[in-house]
C-alpha cells in the first residue's frame, strides 16, 4: 500500500508535467492558428451587422439591413417585399453547378483513380505525378487555356470544320457548358486524389474473392469496391463541391459574366456595389452552406465506419 | 549630452535637406497595364529616382486602400468622378498643380474642370470614351447610336459584348431612355431596366478583353472604351468605333497627389513632368488613349493622330458628357437593377 503510493504518485506527477508541457509548447501555435481562423471571419461577421459607408466601407452603426437583403427583395419600384429572387436563383444556379461538377469529375476521376492504383507499385507514382502536373500552372491560366480550347476560332471548333462535320462554329464559350467544363478541368485532380488514397489501400484479394464467390463485374464493383473507397468518394466530393460554390475566376472568364454565380455576387457588393454588410452577409451564407457540407460528411463517415464494425 | 545635441542637430539638418531636394523614391498606383515604362524610364532617368508602380483594377478598389492608410503610394489616378471623392473624403494632397511650369500646355477645355475646380489637385492622364464598337463586316448600318446594343439590329442579335461595368451599362441605357446617370427618378430607372431586360438575351457576354476577343470574333459588337476599340481596329481594320447620338460617357484619370504620400517632392515634380507634352504623348502611345495636353499629338504615332475613336468628331462632341459617382441611394437602384440583370 505504501509502496504502491510511493510509485504512483511521481509517475503521475511526471506525466502531468508531461502534458501542461506539451500545451504550453503548443500553446503559441494554437493561439496563431485560432487567431488566424477565427479573426477574418469575425470581423466578416461583424461587417455583416453594420451599416454600408457613401464609398464603400462600413459606418459603426448597428443595422440588420444585409441580412434582411440576403433573404428579401425589396422591389426598387413598388416598395414591395418579396423573397430575393435574384439571390435565390444566383444560389441555385451555385448550388446545381457545384453539383454537376461533381458528379462529372467523380464519373471521370473514379475509373482514373482505379486505373493507377491497378498499375505495378513501382509506375504508379509516375500516373500520380502526372495528374499534378495541371497544379503548376496558375488556375487563372489553366482557364484560359480552356477558353482557348471551346471559343469560336478555338481548336474544337476549327477541328470540326476541317472535318466537315459543322459548317458554323458551335456557340459553346460563355454557357454553362463552358462553365462547367472548366470547372471539372480545374477540380479534377482534388477527386482523384482522394479516390487514389482510399483505392490504394484496398486489399484486392477481396476483389478476387468475390469474384471466386461468382459476383458478377458489375457486382463487384458495387458490394465490394465503391464501400470500401466511399470514404475517398466523399472526401473528393467534399474537395469538388466546396471550392466549386464559392468558384469565381472559372464562371468569370467562360461564363462571359452574363450569370453570376455566389462568388460573384459578393465581389459585385464589395466592389461596384458599395455594399460590404450584404458582401459580409452572403459570405457568411456561403460559409454556412459549406459548415452544413462538411456536416453531412461527418454524418456519413460516421455511419459508414459503424456498418463496418 | 554634447554627442546628442549634434546628432539632433545633423538629423534635423538633414530633414530639412531632405524636404527642399526631392527623395529618391515614388510610389504610383495605377490602373493595370496603363502607365508607359518609356515614361518610367525617362522619369527615373531624369530626376535619379526609383519608381515603384502598383496596379488596381477600379476606382473603387483604389479608394478603400488609400482610405484604410498605410499604403506607402504617393501618387493615385483616379477616374474624374473619384477625384472629386477623394477630394471631398480629405484624401488628396493640394498641391496646385496650376502654378506648376508645365500647367501652361494643359488643354483649354480641361484646365477648369467641373470635379476638380481650378485644377488645384490634379493633372490630366489620359481621358476617353465609352462608345459602341462595331464589326462592320458584319453590319453595315450606322453605327453613331447606343441601339446597336440596347435594340440591335438582326446581324448583331447573340453576338454583342457589354463592358461589365455596372457604371457605365447603366448611365448609357439612363442616357438612352432620355434621362441622366444616376438619377433616382424611379420612372426613368424602370425604363432603363426593362430596357436591359430586353435586350440581355442579345447579348453573348459581359466581359473583358475586347481588344484581343473581338478581333478574333467572339463577338461581333460591344459596348466599351474607345482606346481597346482602336487596338482592336488595329488588328482588325472593320471593327469601328461609334459615339451613340443619344449620349455616351467621357471618361478622364487624372495623378493626383495623396495626403499622406512620403515622398511629396518628388510626385509634385511627377505630376509637372506629365504635363510636358512629349511625355504625355509616350502615355498615350501606350494606352491608345487621348491626354489632354496640347501639342502633345506632334509626339504620337501618326495613325493616332487622325483616328476617329481617339479624337472625337466634331458632330459628336456635345453628345458626350462626363459621368458622376452616384450617391449612395442611386447606387443601390444600380445594384438591384445590375443584380437582377446578371442573375
Amino acid at each position: 500500500m505504501k509502496n504502491d503510493k510511493l510509485a504512483s504518485g511521481p509517475v503521475g506527477d511526471m506525466q502531468r508535467k508531461r502534458t501542461r508541457r506539451n500545451w504550453l509548447l503548443s500553446a503559441p501555435a494554437l493561439v496563431v492558428l485560432a487567431a488566424a481562423a477565427s479573426g477574418p471571419l469575425l470581423i466578416v461577421l461583424v461587417y455583416s451587422v453594420l451599416s454600408a459607408g457613401e464609398y464603400g466601407g462600413v459606418v459603426w452603426k448597428f443595422s440588420t439591413d444585409a441580412w434582411f437583403n440576403v433573404v428579401f427583395f425589396r422591389d426598387i419600384f413598388d416598395g414591395t417585399t418579396t423573397l430575393a429572387d435574384a439571390h435565390m436563383k444566383i444560389l441555385w444556379r451555385s448550388v446545381r453547378l457545384s453539383f454537376m461538377t461533381t458528379l462529372i469529375t467523380l464519373t471521370i476521376g473514379f475509373p482514373t483513380a482505379y486505373v493507377i492504383a491497378t498499375r505495378p507499385r513501382e509506375t504508379r507514382s509516375f500516373w500520380l505525378f502526372l495528374i499534378t502536373v495541371p497544379f503548376w500552372t496558375n488556375l487563372l491560366i489553366r482557364t484560359f487555356a480552356i477558353l482557348e480550347v471551346i471559343r469560336n476560332e478555338g481548336l474544337i471548333n476549327i477541328g470540326l470544320q476541317m472535318l466537315g462535320v459543322i459548317d458554323k462554329p458551335i456557340q459553346m464559350l460563355y454557357t454553362d457548358f463552358a462553365i462547367m467544363v472548366g470547372m471539372t478541368y480545374v477540380y479534377l485532380p482534388l477527386m482523384v486524389l482522394p479516390l487514389y488514397a482510399s483505392m490504394e489501400r484496398l486489399d484486392f484479394n477481396l476483389v478476387e474473392a468475390a469474384y471466386d464467390l461468382y459476383a458478377t463485374r458489375r457486382k463487384v464493383l458495387r458490394r465490394v469496391i465503391i464501400p470500401l473507397v466511399k470514404p475517398g468518394i466523399i472526401a473528393g466530393s467534399i474537395l469538388v463541391f466546396i471550392p466549386s460554390l464559392g468558384a469565381f475566376v472559372t464562371p468569370r472568364v467562360l461564363g462571359g459574366g452574363k450569370k453570376m454565380m455566389l462568388g460573384n455576387l459578393i465581389e459585385l457588393q464589395f466592389g461596384a456595389g458599395r455594399n460590404w454588410p450584404l458582401g459580409a452577409a452572403l459570405s457568411v451564407t456561403l460559409l454556412a452552406l459549406v459548415m452544413a457540407a462538411l456536416l453531412i460528411y461527418v454524418r456519413s463517415t460516421q455511419s459508414h465506419s459503424g456498418s463496418v464494425r | 549630452m554634447k554627442m546628442n545635441v549634434v546628432f539632433v542637430t545633423v538629423a534635423v539638418i538633414g530633414l530639412c535637406f531632405a524636404g527642399v531636394v526631392h527623395s529618391s523614391e515614388l510610389n504610383l498606383y495605377n490602373w493595370g497595364n496603363y502607365t508607359s515604362p518609356d515614361l518610367i524610364k525617362k522619369f527615373e532617368a531624369q530626376y535619379d529616382v526609383n519608381v515603384t508602380i502598383t496596379d488596381y483594377d477600379s476606382n473603387t478598389t483604389a479608394l478603400a486602400k488609400v482610405k484604410a492608410g498605410g499604403h506607402g503610394f504617393d501618387i493615385v489616378v483616379p477616374s474624374a468622378n473619384y477625384v472629386k471623392v477623394f477630394i471631398e473624403e480629405g484624401l488628396a494632397l493640394e498641391v496646385r498643380p496650376d502654378q506648376m511650369e508645365n500647367f501652361k500646355h494643359v488643354a483649354p477645355q480641361w484646365r477648369n474642370p467641373s470635379f476638380d475646380p481650378g485644377r488645384r489637385y490634379s493633372v490630366p492622364w489620359l481621358w476617353g470614351t465609352v462608345g459602341v464598337a462595331v464589326d462592320t463586316d458584319v453590319y453595315k448600318g450606322d453605327i453613331n447610336t447606343a441601339s446597336i446594343v440596347f435594340d440591335p439590329p438582326e446581324e448583331l442579335a447573340g453576338k454583342i459584348n457589354m463592358a461589365p461595368e455596372m457604371g457605365d451599362v447603366l448611365g448609357m441605357a439612363l442616357k438612352y431612355v432620355g434621362s441622366e446617370p444616376c438619377t433616382t427618378d424611379k420612372v426613368a430607372l424602370k425604363k432603363a431596366r426593362d430596357l436591359l431586360m430586353a435586350a440581355k438575351p442579345k447579348w453573348v457576354s459581359m466581359d473583358y478583353g475586347l481588344t484581343e476577343k473581338m478581333p478574333r470574333g467572339d463577338f461581333s459588337a460591344a459596348l466599351y472604351w474607345n482606346g481597346a476599340v482602336y487596338r482592336a481596329g488595329l488588328a482588325k481594320p472593320s471593327i469601328k468605333f461609334g459615339y451613340p447620338r443619344e449620349g455616351y460617357e467621357i471618361w478622364m484619370d487624372n495623378a493626383l497627389v495623396l495626403k499622406d504620400a512620403k515622398n511629396v517632392e518628388t510626385a509634385k515634380l511627377f505630376l509637372n513632368f506629365i504635363m510636358d507634352p512629349e511625355n504625355a504623348a509616350l502615355i498615350s502611345t501606350f494606352a491608345r488613349y487621348a491626354n489632354g495636353i496640347s501639342g502633345s499629338e506632334a509626339f504620337m504615332p501618326d495613325e493616332m493622330k487622325t483616328a476617329s475613336a481617339i479624337n472625337i468628331p466634331d458632330e459628336f462632341k456635345d453628345a458626350g458628357m462626363f459621368f458622376p459617382a452616384c450617391s449612395k441611394e442611386a447606387t443601390e437602384y444600380y445594384t438591384a437593377i445590375w443584380t437582377e440583370l446578371t442573375k
